[in-house]
């Protein structure tokens, strides 16, 4: 059945594409959907309970000007239409185009996902590593306790007490100043980051640290190892050639996932530390129903998420051989 | 000893993060946007959330009229106790019959794109709040108005349908500021232009507004050269960085956050709310029957609502806030709690079983809503009476109360300097948010009439003690307590003035520095 198709579509990059486009059609949907599904409107979100002193003219003038006067069909094959033209709406909240605002936005919340990242993969991997060389042991106890307590200490919580601790003991609050563009001022920009990207980071080495345990050590038990050993192979060879190299494609996965997570995730990280990321852009827009803004900062994110995922597989196919030959 | 280790670590990461930057700790930096160019300084002031409109007409939310009082004018404005007072109108005076309002305009006032204020500029503004196509949230207030008339480039003439005590108070709210006839209604939403004692200087979406100092202001200037309002949406946040530094002044709604500010190097006053918590009752089902409306009346302790939901933070009320005409909470049929006197009404009703009310609550609107809910209903169920809560998200909270869509309501609703405008849209039978409130009668619209009907304010304030008592008499509503808003200052600042309506006008006389 599958030989019979065409040469093109047996591709798994072009496969891969065509289920990215079904994704993110899917998504649009369903973003569409579940905003108008909410209670309340633009309207009610901007009036409050005022809005019931609204003469039945004022709101359809008011439906009018936010472009809730038009069926659902057709407003969402209008915005379907200006996708398709690069046009992601207009914020009826800050009346400028969402594309100038996710602009904005989205970089802030990549460097904070990269950063956060990279301190997750520091501190998760050595760690994952000494447990699984250390089965059993002091060492294998202390790293599955500090993967299990920052897997449970809520973000909210950890980012709260950074910030009032930091601030009170050292007077250290980088986040109360305007956001520093990386370009424009590294040094604050980096401050900035630091402690959302601590909350952020510590967070995800948790799993990081079980994924390089649990892969270490199923590795470490393989045949090929035990004949590298047994030709004499160095330990410290064998940990970083042999059984890190292999133990790394389920990390990268992880990763990857959490690297996802991170661009739509980071939503109270963000809020909290005045971080004027996506997650931020969403939530701000959820709440004032500036639906355009919802609707298409959600795609921009999914679109992301499409993608690191298909740069992870493509990493893949860099860290073992075999998934290249496939 | 864990304790110095850890902050030895912590201590010795940061550092070395810091040393990594190239940057010293920011301790107590220079929060301005710039140079000061003034004697006054430039000030930060936090705010949890980015303005949702700078269109002064249709701006209802907190954060959008505390930006946009300090850039617009008005005809009228009020002084630190909610007494109104010439705005941009330096006098007005009633006709005889109280049908004709005549205004005197203030002499070279401009706008902040040079251009003069004159009658036609008034006139383009009140005939565009009333036009229904602006849907201007304040229009309700110029209901009596039927014509606007200039009679010279400084005098305005108002024809009314019946005279109207309230109009001068009620023109004093940001949503009838004064725009320019030559302004495009368009453009005033990303650049506003109006004749108040800040500028707008420029706006980062989800970061910031900035205002500047307006030079050509007609009254006293501003002392601070600039404003910034800085978007941090956590309060807890916004603490932490005035305790550093980074932000001079916050209004800070939740009684727990503001505990944590107090002490230390932070001022924080509190000011009685004008905004009232109740519990808003219908008349229908059962509540169409006076007893039992009184039943709940007599149920509650208001004080041990204020206690547990607000931690004693705010004071027990009647239905009138404004100092003016403030109601006394204790002219009222159960001042305290009285659980016979509760069960007597509910017998008087037929209904010594009992009753169950359904009530709507808020969640995530204010901080104390369901606090409070849970606090009404166990006081009421031991009277027997059941309020069966239903805890909704605030959208869909706002979309049952605006469809009138409940028997009860805990609600936090905003209160007005003047009765008639705080009150006359909910009780009277023409009102247009009569049909949220449940409740009127002809005793309450006469009473109402004759309050716009006099502008001698020891009359009007008889006229409203009674609109107050025949309220808590027939039990339209259940007024429970105001809250605190509280103001927190770094040491810098000095010559604000927290008002009770949780204005931010007294910025032009604040200094920084």
């Amino acid at each position: 059945m599958t030989e019979s198709r065409p040469r093109l579509l047996r591709s798994p990059v072009l496969g891969r594409l065509l289920t990215a486009v079904a994704t993110l059609c899917g998504v649009a949907l369903l973003v569409f959907i579940m905003l108008r599904a909410i209670p309340g409107d633009r309207i009610t979100a901007t009036l409050g309970t005022e809005a019931a002193a609204l003469s039945p003219a004022q709101r359809a003038a008011l439906e009018a000007y936010y472009g809730l006067d038009q069926p659902l069909v057709l407003q969402f094959l209008n915005w379907l239409g200006q996708l398709i033209t690069g046009n992601l709406g207009i914020s009826s909240r800050a009346q400028v185009s969402v594309v100038q605002l996710t602009a904005g936005a989205l970089p802030v919340t990549l460097e904070l996902a990269v950063i956060a990242i990279l301190i997750a993969l520091v501190v998760g991997i050595p760690i994952g590593m000494a447990a699984a060389t250390r089965r059993n042991g002091i060492l294998d106890g202390a790293g599955q306790v500090f993967a299990l307590l920052w897997l449970s200490v809520p973000a909210f919580l950890l980012a709260s007490v950074l910030l009032t601790y930091t601030a009170r003991l050292w007077g250290f609050n980088p986040n109360g100043q305007p956001y520093a563009v990386p370009w424009l001022n590294p040094g604050l920009n980096l401050q900035q980051m630091l402690l959302p990207a601590i909350t952020l980071g510590l967070g995800i080495a948790a799993p990081i640290i079980r994924t390089t345990r649990t892969a270490v050590i199923e590795i470490g038990g393989l045949d090929f190892i035990r004949t590298a050993r047994a030709k004499g192979v160095s330990e410290a060879r064998l940990r970083a050639r042999h059984v890190l190299r292999n133990a790394l494609v389920p990390v990268t996965t992880m990763t990857g996932l959490q690297f996802g997570y991170l661009l739509g995730g980071a939503v109270v990280v963000e809020q909290i530390f005045s971080l004027p990321g996506v997650g931020r852009q969403v939530l701000l827009g959820i709440q004032q129903k500036d639906y355009a803004v919802v609707q298409s900062t959600v795609l921009v994110i999914a679109l992301c998420f499409v993608l690191v995922n298909l740069l992870t597989d493509l990493a893949y196919r860099v860290i073992d051989p075999r998934v290249r030959q496939a | 000893m864990a304790r110095s280790v850890y902050r030895w670590c912590a201590g010795t990461i940061l550092a070395g993060t810091l040393a990594l930057t190239g940057c010293q700790a920011p301790v107590q930096t220079d929060p301005g946007t710039g140079s000061d160019p003034g004697t006054g300084g430039a000030a930060v002031v936090g705010v949890t959330s980015d303005p949702d409109t700078l269109m002064p007409w249709k701006a209802t939310q907190f954060q959008a009229v505390n930006v946009l009082q300090n850039v617009y004018g008005t005809l009228t404005e009020y002084d630190k106790d909610l007494n109104t007072v010439p705005g941009l109108a330096e006098s007005w005076e009633a006709s005889a019959d109280g049908t004709k309002l005549t205004l005197r305009l203030r002499q070279g006032v401009t706008f902040a794109d040079g251009t003069d204020f004159d009658a036609t500029d008034v006139k383009f503004s009140l005939d565009g709040i009333l036009d229904e196509a602006n849907a201007a949230v304040g229009s309700s207030t110029l209901s009596s108005v039927t014509k606007v008339a200039v009679v010279d480039p400084q005098t305005v003439e108002l024809s009314l349908s019946a005279p109207d005590a309230a109009l001068p108070s009620g023109l004093a709210t940001v949503n009838l500021a004064m725009l320019s006839s030559e302004d495009d209604l368009g453009v005033l939403e990303t650049e506003p232009n109006g004749t108040g004692p800040f500028s707008f200087d420029s706006r980062t979406p989800s970061q910031a507004i900035r205002l500047k100092r307006n030079d050509a202001y007609w009254g006293d200037k501003a002392k601070l050269a600039s404003v910034e309002f800085r978007v941090i949406p956590d309060e807890n946040a916004i603490v932490t960085a005035l305790q550093s530094g980074n932000v001079n002044l916050a209004v800070i709604n939740d009684p727990l956050v503001a505990q944590t500010a107090e002490g230390g190097t932070l001022t924080v006053a509190k000011t009685p709310q004008l905004s009232y918590h109740a519990l808003q009752l219908r008349t229908q089902g059962v509540l169409a029957d006076k007893n039992v409306r009184l039943a709940v009346q007599c149920g509650i302790d208001r004080q041990q609502v204020l206690d547990t939901a607000a931690f004693g933070e705010g004071e027990v009320v009647g239905p009138i806030t404004a100092p003016a005409y403030k109601s006394d909470p204790n002219a009222r049929p159960c001042p305290t709690r009285d659980i016979a006197k509760a069960k007597d009404y509910l017998a008087k009703a037929g209904k010594s079983d009992g009753v169950t009310i359904q009530t709507i609550v808020s969640q995530g609107e204010y901080a104390t809503s369901v606090s409070e809910a849970q606090n009404l209903k166990s006081q009421l169920a031991e009277v027997g009476i059941t309020l069966e809560l239903e805890i909704l998200e605030s959208g869909a909270f706002v979309d049952r109360w605006v469809a009138a869509d409940f028997e009860a309501a805990v609600a936090l609703n905003v209160g007005r300097p003047d009765p008639e405008s705080m009150y006359g849209r909910y009780f009277t039978s023409t009102g247009n948010l009569n049909k949220v409130a449940g409740y009127n009668s002809p005793e309450l619209d006469a009473l109402f009439a004759k309050g716009k009907a006099t502008d001698d304010q020891a009359e009007r304030q008889q006229i409203y003690t009674q609109v107050s008592k025949e309220l808590e008499d027939n039990a339209a509503w259940v007024w429970t307590f105001t809250g605190y808003t509280y103001t927190a200052t770094t040491q810098q600042v000095s010559g604000f003035q927290p008002m009770v309506n949780g204005s931010l006008q007294s910025l032009r006389t604040t200094t920084v520095g």
